[in-house]
């Protein structure tokens, strides 16, 4: 009985201790990358490169999703705010949430499952198949040429896809209650304008979305750097990539809406 | 796929997220009516500023000239002081009345202005002598309870 609970503790333990190791192990990583990231702005190509696969393919999920997203706030938004009589600021309501929170948190969850898996995928089986090791052979270092241009591309494509989620959110809102249902288009826009504020709320979501960007690519880079090179181990990489990076995205959210909107006096 | 067709697209996609973060600011934020330009400051004691908060709106006529900066409490007076950043498109006289109205039955509250007829124009950093509170409630039913027991 005792022995019994004094293992249960250790396992515990270790898996404690395993967490924090991994957690500097990513951490170190994360400097690593950055430190070598000179090549990727030296050699720019490689980035662009990189932003077409990460950025410019994720865009029709992006923009697809955006699009409904919109729509459906729309049609609740509407449902609700007519049972009290101001159906015109479902403008406001569908903008506000788009831009403060949904935009960056959706298409941050989008970008990871889209985008972080291919390159955890990617990047895992360059190592399975000693690919990395290769390069390291040739004297190229696998950190500089594979792991920070994607990282970088990551980065830039974050925020980018963003904005166009929110503006076809928007939209997409537009449409439904202005087109379909016929709420007065000047009272959706003039509300709209009145209550979003550049600075606090515009701004605002583009650092958020900068912050995950951030947190998606050096996840996903680092569970990719560090699979186990075997078919098994990327496949449990790229889950992982996805998971961390919801759950990252998730808690940072709530962080920084903390720090940003817990009102201003 | 071949390195031009690749930077066409990449570029294409940098250009449609520029332009989307423009959109935001012009056509769904406040951007356009943003006065980046010269702006001054008055300042008002308020008996009591009911709900109002940084950020709110001054209006004149129903038209926004200003926003509020700051509201402190202030130790001299024991009243609110609250700041102004006044666009300097918009002058006012000096006998200018600043008083907390509130928008619609539940809406957020604002201040308003309504100008006076003097000849001088208030200037950076002079103080609105004549304000009028934000209307509470509590106190609007208290009187008229008062009243009544008055009456009878």
């Amino acid at each position: 009985m005792y022995k019994r609970i004094a293992a249960g503790i250790q396992a515990i333990g270790h898996r404690a201790i395993d967490g924090i190791w991994r957690l500097g192990c990513a951490a170190r990583f994360f400097i690593l990358v950055l430190l070598k990231s000179t090549t990727s702005f030296l050699r720019f190509g490689l980035v662009i490169r990189e932003i077409y696969f990460v950025g410019v393919l994720s865009l029709i999920i992006i923009l697809v999703s955006g699009l409904f997203v919109g729509m459906v706030l729309g049609l609740q938004g509407y449902e609700t705010l007519q049972k009290y009589g101001s159906e015109s600021a479902v403008g406001t309501l569908v903008a506000l949430s788009l831009v403060r929170e949904l935009g960056p948190v959706m298409s941050a969850l989008l970008f990871a499952s889209r985008a972080g898996s291919a390159i955890t995928a990617e990047i895992g089986l360059m190592k399975a198949t000693e690919q990395l090791s290769a390069m390291g052979m040739m004297a190229v270092d696998p950190v500089a040429r594979v792991v920070a241009p994607r990282f970088w591309a990551g980065v830039i494509s974050m925020p980018l896809l963003a904005a166009l989620f929110s503006v076809m959110g928007v939209f997409g809102g537009y449409l439904v209650t202005v087109v379909f249902i016929g709420v007065d288009e000047g009272a959706f826009w003039s509300s709209m304008q009145n209550a979003v504020d550049f600075r606090y709320d515009i701004v605002n979501g583009v650092i958020k979305s900068c912050f995950f960007g951030v947190a998606v690519a050096a996840i996903a880079v680092f569970e990719g750097f560090d699979a186990p090179p075997t078919a098994e181990g990327v496949s449990g990489a790229t889950t992982r990539t996805v998971v961390t990076s919801a759950l990252a995205i998730l808690g940072l959210d709530f962080v920084l809406t903390a720090f940003m909107f817990r009102g201003v006096d | 796929m071949q390195r031009t067709i690749m930077d066409f697209w990449v570029g294409l996609f940098v250009l449609a997220g520029m332009v989307s973060l423009l959109i935001l600011g012009l056509k769904v934020g406040n951007l356009t009516s943003y006065n980046t330009g010269e702006s001054y400051t008055l300042f008002g004691n308020f008996e009591n500023i009911g709900g109002l908060k940084v950020r709110a709106p001054v209006k004149s006529a129903g038209v926004v000239v200003g926003r509020v900066t700051d509201i402190q409490f202030s130790l001299e007076t024991y009243d609110a002081v609250v700041t102004m950043d006044i666009n300097s498109f918009y002058r006012f006289p000096k006998d200018t009345f600043a008083s907390i109205l509130t928008s619609g039955l539940l809406g957020e509250q604002y201040i308003g202005l309504s100008p006076g007829g003097d000849e001088e124009m208030l200037e950076e950093g002079d103080k609105i002598m004549k304000t009028n509170s934000a209307m509470v409630l509590e106190e609007m039913i208290g009187r008229f309870l008062f009243d009544k027991a008055a009456e009878d």
